[in-house]
């Protein structure tokens, strides 16, 4: 063999490796075995360590709806642009992407309740005793869309909910809220609770969720987002916070300009 | 049939706060323990990476760091004359889940209870008459003193680098502190948290009437800190992502950032996670625990046998092993007989919300336990001759984040939702804040804790069911309180100010706390307790029950204080004497 | 499992050599040698290569993966087939100074006898004593998992006769017995320039720039000796002890392969001679290079840089970058930071680390990964930021000096 052929840092990396490369030399030999990566019986090394253990949030692409028909979408981007209408203090619900963030949720754990004791049986129960419906969120906003656009055709000549004016649109989304507007099957007021609740969320969760875009709810309110140390704020009361706003996506600043 | 493993000196069942504790000190008497924790290992750097950690949807709204109801859940009822539904959603609570337990996402307010706390039932007897306290309320002395814990506060306090300002040591009362506090032999272990505009407001504002606010005790750190187990903690950024978040860099005083560096050193000690106790095995007599029965993560059913078995797996977790179990009788209330399930209480908030229009209060730096607080109306420390109820409320100005699906603060009238609501959260974001009370919750003989006839778990359990709905005493106590907070709002002067009172009954929708206490009482008499003095249970003396669970009533303050400390003085009895002669430490 | 090194451990050992009736009145195997060479092989930490994870103690079967293949840590318990039991002193020593194994068989310098070469004959039997009173086990191995041509042992003799200078270094008589020891624990014993010290093109050591830093395994271990910018210079001996005893001072905290030799040697040393590997250390001045000028502020680098450390890492390391002491490293004029290779500033960035513990610091916090949130040229600019800024001066980082780091297998 030649040495001079072989690059100065493979050479270094043979003949000097010292150290164990591919497993931890700590006294926990473990066989990991349950996502995110740690194993389940741990005993007297230390804290262990799992460096892959980690479960960020996988950040919501723009794309083509996930759970949304072409017209549900089209009757909730109307919808939330009703419940956060965009203004001269900033864009609405429909620009903030918060149909997004609802398609989104509704095609994750949010959607189908997994996460929630659904075992029957299923009892209305008192209002103090929460939510006991049977039917998780994916279900119940296609039923209550279909609805919604049901009556809307019903009562509007034939025109869907998107396709109504603003002022309808007001006019339907309150009677919905109490109660005035009946759905045949199913609790129109549950809807507009759950569809105004969720357009909250998408308008101010953090934008890698798919709503808040370019952080749109927070620069409305002045919360500066995912921030961890405001030590150099605490005693400078009543004066604004200087910083722009970040979300776990970041922000603009973290990008080379020039 | 359940694979029986090798015995172990002990078993501990849950790895959160109490069951560290617990862990730790037996490990240092050389004993062989194991921790069964149902849920999975949570380590700062990952499962609570800075990258991630401040995700308010993902933990403050969808609780990922919570018990999923799925996995386990309650069934609720405001009284005996309702049908108990399952709790589908939390929403009054979140209970906790993994190692470090609700430890990982509590807010870090740490106090100690009042001496008069201790024996309300005799003292308030003493006080007012015995006839003085209502009917409704099954109140009780605890078995233990303020004198009896305050080593174990103080160890607590030190373990965790509690961040305040002392009201009394050994008698003398200290500026700046809380003058009603008990003696203390010494100091807080760090100096308080510095404030932000809403508590300083409230706190001048409340001295300016004649009350005595002092810096809330802060298990978010005000410096770094080494502890007395040599484990190193740094200082809270006030990030606002504190309750129900885990903290991302190491200035929370949680399980992680306190004990289990020291502890998983131990060779003695190990955890299993992922894995989940059914329940506490029992001999032939009843009276004697053989250790427990377990799924692990694979879902194999396993048998862990052992010599003492600590139920260390949160207050309403801990009812639910022993009724499953067998150890003492569950509490009938039409009955009153029964111990095991008596005495749950919770605790009673109302709030005031102040409008300003000239100030900034920058509400998102803040920590969960930073703030003021004010225990003139707390507990029996004023007068309550000629009033009609007994206990009182911290009233504290402890504004714990400012994230916006949490704090959307807009004045009475505002709609719900379009352009006059988004014009009404933009001017009021910054400009608003609120402060509450934080009231007794007296046990009453309706309120308990037994299994549910109908609602099963996915392992076939029946489902812990809760009776519960504030005495008719908490809520005249809690509007009296309300009432003297009106004029520390006035003395603020705002724009406009907002009163919300109890709201009754309670309902398990709107978030309250996780400040779940009794079910498994401490006392002196075993027909009125399940547990004697030293948190061990009268029917099985080799199982010890340790939590809030022994909480016979809870008074106007953060529990996790006091559960510290009964850990600790229930490990000092293990140690000094239950190991040197087992057996009951208490003639029952 | 790395075998904990107590006393009580040490007593079994000794309860050991009664009942397999080794001579334990032989005064070569006194009982005095027997731990004299322990604390030597825990001070030399032969574990980190013959004790595999879970495995028994010195038995090998370590899997140390090179570019050219596999070589494997030795079996060096007494079994007299697997191990090394029936070798005589002479080739033990050998070995361990020599390079030269039985029949003469040349040993890869992955087995540091260029640095032990300079330990005296008789801390290298006392080694062997200690060797040859653990536990036998019959794990038979090869070490030499190279494939062709790079197995051809003989080779080594070429890169010897050019590279290697066999036998002790002289003690300095105008220095004090401290910094002689100190020489001798940091050449002879620790062997730390096979980290820290970089190597030339044919993997041997650049003598001039003796503990100035070395790329090892997709790490930097940096620069050790007393320089002040881009060295521990600015360390007091306190600081330094503290450090190799618990893994933590007030500057930083030991991480990575060095968080492991903390734990697994020094921390287990004396007090005497850790402060004699300081003063040592410290002493070792090399000629001043000059410093880069940092960056300018404005630097669009710079730009971003402090716009993501203010977002990510102020939170644990400060807006000043002090840190906080024996928990978050502090970064202004931090020797690490200043290192001529950035790899192991990437590599934590990128993928996190995790902090030594000990008795006496056990703590062990964790720099979390942010290789899922930040891009490569994200990662580039705040470690660029952290390298010109509150007085620090290097050279900046690339978006490529990132990319190779990733596209390198992580090492661990």
């Amino acid at each position: 063999m030649s040495l001079q052929h072989v690059s100065k840092r493979w050479i270094a990396k043979a003949l000097c490796s010292r150290r164990q490369l591919l497993a931890s030399i700590s006294a926990l030999a473990l066989a990991h075995s349950w996502v995110p990566g740690w194993a389940s019986v741990l005993r007297g090394g230390g804290l262990p360590w799992d460096a892959d253990g980690i479960s960020p949030p996988v950040p919501v692409r723009p794309g083509p709806w996930v759970y949304f028909t072409a017209d549900e979408a089209a009757a909730v981007e109307a919808i939330v642009d009703r419940l956060i209408p965009p203004d001269k203090s900033g864009p609405g619900g429909k620009d903030a992407g918060c149909a997004v963030f609802i398609d989104r949720q509704l095609a994750g754990a949010f959607g189908d309740s997994r996460e929630l004791f659904m075992r029957p049986p299923f009892a209305r129960g008192t209002p103090r005793q929460g939510p006991q419906s049977p039917i998780a969120p994916r279900a119940s906003y296609r039923a209550s869309l279909a609805a919604l656009d049901g009556y809307c055709k019903a009562t509007f000549a034939g025109k869907a909910f998107a396709s109504l004016d603003g002022v309808r649109q007001d006019h339907v989304l309150t009677g919905l809220e109490n109660g005035e507007i009946k759905y045949p099957d199913g609790d129109g007021t549950a809807f507009f609770e759950i569809i105004l609740a969720n357009t909250i969320e998408g308008f101010f969760a953090d934008p890698v969720y798919g709503g808040n875009r370019g952080m749109v709810g927070w620069k409305l309110i002045g919360f500066p987002g995912a921030r961890y140390d405001y030590r150099d704020h605490i005693a400078k009361h009543n004066e604004p916070y200087p910083l722009p706003p970040v979300s776990i996506l970041g922000r603009d600043e973290w990008s080379i300009r020039g | 049939m359940a694979t029986k493993l090798p015995a172990k000196d002990v078993v501990i069942i849950g790895l959160g706060w109490t069951g560290a504790i617990l862990a730790h000190e037996l490990a240092n008497e050389g004993l062989d323990i194991v921790a069964i924790e149902r849920g999975p290992w949570r380590d700062t750097a990952t499962s609570f990476n800075i990258g991630y950690a401040a995700d308010e949807l993902r933990y403050g709204v969808r609780y990922d760091l919570c018990q999923k109801t799925a996995q386990g859940t309650l069934t609720f009822r405001n009284s005996d004359r309702e049908t108990a539904l399952p709790i589908r959603q939390w929403g009054s609570f979140q209970p906790g889940n993994g190692v470090g337990g609700a430890g990982v996402h509590w807010g870090g307010q740490t106090w100690r209870f009042l001496p008069s706390d201790f024996c309300i039932r005799s003292h308030l007897s003493e006080r007012y008459g015995a006839r003085f306290i209502p009917e409704e309320l099954s109140i009780q002395d605890w078995g233990v003193t303020y004198d009896n814990l305050e080593p174990y506060y103080d160890r607590f306090e030190y373990l965790a680098g509690i961040s305040g300002k002392a009201g009394n040591i050994k008698g003398v009362i200290q500026a700046g502190g809380n003058p009603f506090e008990g003696p203390r032999k010494r100091e807080y272990p760090l100096p308080p948290m510095q404030m932000t505009l809403a508590p300083t407001l409230f706190g001048e504002a409340a001295r300016s009437i004649g009350y005595h606010p002092f810096p809330s005790p802060s298990a978010n750190l005000s410096t770094d800190y080494t502890n007395p187990l040599g484990v190193r903690m740094g200082q809270c950024t006030y990030c606002g992502f504190c309750v129900r978040f885990g903290c991302a860099n190491y200035s929370k005083a949680t399980p992680q950032t306190t004990i289990l560096p020291v502890l998983m050193r131990k060779s003695n000690f190990e955890v299993r996670t992922e894995s989940e106790v059914l329940r506490i095995n029992l001999d032939r007599s009843g009276k004697h625990a053989t250790g427990v029965t377990y799924i692990d993560e694979s879902g194999n059913k396993r048998e862990q046998p052992a010599e003492l078995v600590l139920v260390c797996a949160f207050a309403f977790n801990n009812v639910h092993l022993m009724l499953l179990s067998g150890i003492g009788r569950s509490y009938d209330p039409k009955t009153r007989q029964g111990t095991v399930g008596r005495n749950y209480a919770y605790q009673t908030y109302s709030s005031v919300q102040l409008y300003f229009d000239d100030k900034n209060f920058n509400p998102f730096i803040s920590a969960g336990a930073l703030g003021q607080s004010a225990d003139d109306f707390n507990g029996d420390n004023f007068d309550h001759a000629g009033l009609n109820f007994v206990g009182g409320a911290g009233i504290t100005c402890q504004p714990t984040n400012g994230r916006p699906l949490a704090n959307l603060p807009v004045p009475p009238g505002t709609p719900r939702w379009g352009a006059r609501w988004k014009e009404q959260v933009k001017k009021n974001y910054l400009r608003s804040f609120g402060f509450v009370s934080q009231g007794s919750s007296h046990s009453a003989y309706a309120n308990c804790l037994d299994l549910d006839p109908t609602y099963t778990d996915r392992i076939g359990r029946p489902l812990l069911r809760m009776t519960f709905d504030f005495p008719e005493n908490d809520v005249r106590m809690s509007n009296y309180i309300t009432g003297k907070m009106e004029p520390i709002a006035k003395a603020m002067n705002p724009r406009q100010y907002v009163v919300n009172r109890v709201a009754t009954p309670y309902s398990v929708i709107p978030d309250q706390s996780t400040h779940n206490t009794g079910g498994a009482i401490m006392g002196t008499d075993p027909t009125l307790s399940a547990v004697n003095k030293y948190l061990q249970s009268w029917d099985v003396p080799n199982v010890f029950v340790i939590g809030a669970s022994a909480f016979p009533q809870n008074p106007g303050y953060n529990p996790t204080g006091t559960v510290g400390a009964l850990a600790y003085w229930a490990a000092d009895a293990l140690s000094s004497k239950y190991l040197k002669s087992p057996g009951p430490l208490v003639p029952a | 499992m790395c075998a904990s090194i107590t006393r009580s451990g040490f007593l079994a050992f000794a309860g050991l050599l009664v009942i397999l009736g080794n001579a334990v009145a032989d005064e070569s195997h006194s009982l005095d040698t027997i731990e004299r060479g322990k604390y030597l092989a825990t001070a030399a930490d032969c574990t980190a290569c013959h004790t595999r994870s879970g495995g028994k103690l010195f038995a090998g079967g370590v899997n140390l993966q090179t570019p050219f293949g596999a070589l494997v840590g030795a079996n060096i318990t007494p079994d007299p087939a697997a191990g090394i039991g029936d070798w005589t002193d002479d080739e033990f020593v050998s070995a361990l100074r020599d390079g030269r194994g039985r029949r003469g068989k040349r040993l890869y310098p992955a087995m540091p006898y260029p640095a032990y070469t300079k330990m005296t004959r008789e801390d290298a039997l006392a080694i062997r004593a200690y060797l040859r009173s653990i536990e036998p086990a019959p794990d038979r191995l090869e070490s030499n998992q190279l494939p062709f041509p790079f197995n051809i042992r003989s080779a080594m003799a070429v890169w010897n006769m050019i590279n290697f200078q066999p036998g002790q270094e002289a003690a300095d008589p105008s220095k004090s017995g401290q910094w002689n020891r100190g020489h001798y624990l940091v050449d002879a014993i620790g062997h730390c320039g096979a980290c820290h010290t970089p190597k030339n093109v044919m993997g041997a050591d650049r003598r001039s720039s003796y503990l100035q830093g070395g790329l090892l395994q997709g790490w930097y271990a940096p620069n050790i000796t007393g320089e002040t910018r881009r060295g521990i210079g600015a360390w007091s001996i306190e600081e330094l002890v503290a450090y190799l005893k618990t893994g933590a001072n007030a500057y930083t905290v030991a991480s990575g392969g060095m968080g492991e030799e903390v734990v697994h040697a020094s921390s287990h040393m004396t007090e005497a001679d850790l402060d004699a590997v300081a003063v040592y250390l410290l002493s070792v001045k090399p000629a001043v290079r000059q410093s880069p000028l940092p960056l300018d502020a404005t630097d669009p680098r710079m730009m971003a840089g402090q716009a993501l450390y203010k977002d990510i890492c102020s939170p644990c390391h400060t807006d000043a970058g002090t840190g906080a002491a024996r928990l978050f490293p502090r970064l202004a004029r931090s020797p690490a930071v200043h290192a001529d290779d950035p790899t192991t500033l990437i590599r934590t960035v990128l993928y996190g680390s995790r902090g030594a513990a000990t008795d006496g610091a056990p703590t062990g916090p964790r720099m979390p990964s942010f290789f899922w949130r930040l891009g490569d040229a994200q990662v580039a600019a705040v470690i660029t930021y952290i390298r010109n800024a509150w007085g620090n001066a290097a050279s900046p980082v690339s978006t490529n000096q990132v990319r190779e780091i990733k596209s390198e297998p992580s090492a661990g």
